[in-house]
């Protein structure tokens, strides 16, 4: 069973990423600006440090996390594999599915990707997170899902 | 019995005396440490101590009282509800499906009063339980049963029960004894509870009063420093023969194991006084307790797992302790202690009971990777091992020799640790053994997990070894080092036997 190939997440969700790395990016570069005005240290230093980060945080990680993310969805279960260090892949049967969350956040919204959250009784992953599916995809397995429980329990 | 009712007044008693005990105190210690320091100025103040202790009194009496009569509760129909506030009201409502079970417990203010605090218990883990505190010992049992016969209620039928439908409320059967403690063995547990906590209490009390002492502590202790009375004493003893020297350490040692020992058996007596297990048709009841006796029932089908844990030396005589991982919580800890000093012959009985069976010969338990105990060897062993080698280096004999023992004795841990630390798994369960010198086994039934997760650091990831996480409710069961092969195994095996049954269909 663990052999089965990994469907991978929507194309825009690497996107997302790479805008949220610009995000982060806001602080460094308002503190590079300080640097660069009150020229403490050479002017060339702060440029170089922004461009490096710039480089790991938009261009490199968003690129490995992408391609280390993926799902696979059975007729009974949802196996969700993510990490570039440190690797996790996760199982959850459908059967001991508490509740579902479909989540956005704005930047999502506006690529039309959603997160499905999977709620279990465990203390350990609790809620199991897979970002980066299509909105549409996203609803399509949280009724597939629903539809399993609400089947089982009857 | 669905109209609103109010707990028993005597709650107000103990509220009073807990309020008083907790402000009269301190005001004493002030007034008294005033009187002492400065008697011109307490003299000025004197005369208003009286009126305003009695105003304090008065707010407190007035408050517990307007408390009391704005606390009402009422066992409806598909909820137990309480109201409480003087001014900001908060009204809570637990439905009968979401109680876990109902919980007595008694103090020991309250228990001099005959009253009982009640407890809902939604297995919400840590967070806020409905409480009512106090009503009288007849009401809460009374209390129990209703709530209990209408909880069951709940689960077999969805229906609300009919208006005026007569709920049955038969007194708790005795059910069937499992496990008792008698005093010898509440004795002999006692003398293995070993702790040295009562020297720290005291170390923390001396600071806490140090202001009510005659001398100033630190003083006393600087002046024994400064003027050589230290190694006065450390003269005298250095004066005595050499039998005499290892008698007066000996007695030290002997003085610590006695005390030790003794605040042992007064935890154990205060905590676990006349425990006792039964078996009734509704699940384990378990009675314990000196001064707070508390009363709790643990239905069979909400024990997750078994935890079963053994000491160093306890071991050696056959003495082991068994608890259950449920949902609800128990005086702060994830597990309710259910037989906390027994030989196996007592324990097995329980397990059976709780629907679970312990490992014999044919269980097949595996050890985790060699591979994963090496790599936690060489790390652990790497700063000290260094540190040895520099030493060695710049001459410092002595130490580099420690060093590389401590060392030594590291990795000879973790090669016990291989040994010891196994897993296995049975048609049933999931079951795990950790620790060597004090072994601790989990057993989970597989049905009643809820996640498989693997994870791999760098690391491991290089040397093909990972982390096998289960999600258990209330609890947490982790195999680590597992080979990449073995935990997918494990892994494959597990998820088929939670597929087939559904959550709805797991013995509530």
């Amino acid at each position: 069973m663990d052999t089965e190939p990994l469907t991978k997440l929507d194309r825009s969700y690497s996107t997302v990423m790479r805008i949220e790395g610009l995000l982060t990016l806001v602080p460094l570069l308002i503190a590079g600006l300080v640097l660069y005005a009150t020229s403490v240290i050479p002017a060339w230093v702060p440029g170089v440090v922004l461009a490096l980060a710039a480089l790991v945080l938009v261009f490199y990680l968003p690129t490995k996390r992408f391609r280390s993310r993926g799902y696979h969805m059975s007729d009974d279960r949802l196996r969700v594999v993510k990490g570039v260090m440190f690797h996790a892949d996760t199982v959850v049967p459908f059967s001991r599915v508490q509740h579902l969350d479909v989540e956005q956040n704005p930047l999502e919204r506006m690529f039309g990707i959603a997160r499905l959250i999977l709620h279990t009784a465990g203390t350990h992953n609790a809620s199991v997170t897979l970002p980066g599916l299509a909105h549409d995809n996203a609803i399509t397995m949280r009724e597939a899902i629903r539809a399993h429980v609400k089947r089982e329990s009857l | 019995m669905h109209e609103w009712l109010r707990v028993n007044p005597l709650s107000m008693a103990v509220q009073m005396l807990r309020t008083l005990g907790s402000a009269i105190v301190p005001a004493a210690v002030v007034i008294f440490g005033a009187g002492t320091q400065d008697s011109e100025k307490f003299a000025e103040i004197a005369p208003w101590i009286i009126p305003i202790l009695v105003l304090i009194i008065g707010f407190n009496l007035l408050g517990t009282w307007l408390g009391w009569v704005r606390l009402r509760y009422r066992v409806g129909e598909a909820d137990v509800r309480v109201e409480q506030g003087i001014l900001s009201r908060q009204a809570r409502s637990v439905p009968y499906e979401r109680i876990q079970d109902v919980s007595l417990e008694q103090k020991l203010i309250p228990r001099l009063l005959g009253l009982v605090e009640v407890k809902f218990e939604t297995g919400a883990g840590g967070k806020e339980e409905l409480k009512l505190s106090y009503v009288s010992e007849a009401e809460g049992e009374k209390l129990r049963e209703t709530v209990r016969a209408l909880v069951e209620g709940e689960m077999t039928r969805p229906a609300v029960p009919a208006e005026g439908e007569e709920v049955p409320t038969a007194p708790e059967p005795a059910g069937e004894m499992l496990f008792a403690m008698d005093t010898r063995r509440l004795f002999l547990f006692g003398l293995f509870n070993f702790s040295l906590v009562v020297f720290a209490v005291l170390i923390g009390a001396l600071q806490q009063f140090e202001f009510l002492l005659p001398f100033d502590l630190w003083d006393y202790l600087a002046d024994l420093i400064k003027d050589d009375r230290i190694s006065e004493a450390g003269d005298a003893l250095a004066g005595y023969t050499l039998v005499a020297q290892i008698a007066a350490i000996a007695y030290a040692v002997f003085a610590v194991v006695v005390v030790g020992m003794a605040s042992g058996v007064v935890r154990t007596f205060v905590q676990d006084w006349e425990f006792r297990l039964d078996r009734t048709p509704k699940g384990f009841r378990r009675r314990r307790g000196l001064l707070t006796k508390t009363d709790v029932v643990m239905p069979v089908h909400r024990v997750q797992a078994l935890v079963l844990k053994t000491g160093v030396i306890r071991r050696r005589f056959g003495w082991y302790g068994l608890s259950f991982i449920s949902l609800a919580q128990d005086a702060g800890s994830a597990n309710h202690e259910v037989a906390p000093f027994a030989k196996m012959a007592e324990i097995a009985p329980i397990v059976r009971e709780a629907g679970f069976s312990l490992p014999d010969e044919d269980t097949d338990w595996r050890r985790a990777s060699a591979d994963f105990y090496f790599d936690r060897a060489v790390l652990q062993a790497l700063v000290p091992g260094t540190a040895a080698l520099v030493l060695i280096v710049l001459g410092y004999t002595l130490v580099s020799l420690l060093l590389a023992g401590l060392a030594a004795v590291l990795m000879v841990g973790e090669y016990f640790l291989w040994r010891f630390v196994r897993h296995a798994l049975d048609p049933q369960q999931v079951m795990s053994r950790i620790g060597w010198l004090a072994p601790r086994w989990k057993i989970a039934n597989r049905v009643k997990l809820h996640s498989v997760e693997i994870a791999q650091g760098p690391l491991a990831r290089w040397r093909g070894y990972c982390t096998l996480r289960f999600g258990l409710a209330g609890g947490r069961l982790a195999f680590r080092g597992l080979r990449l092969e073995d935990a997918r195994a494990m892994r494959a095996a597990v998820l088929d036997s939670i597929a087939v049954v559904d959550f709805a269909h797991l013995p509530r």
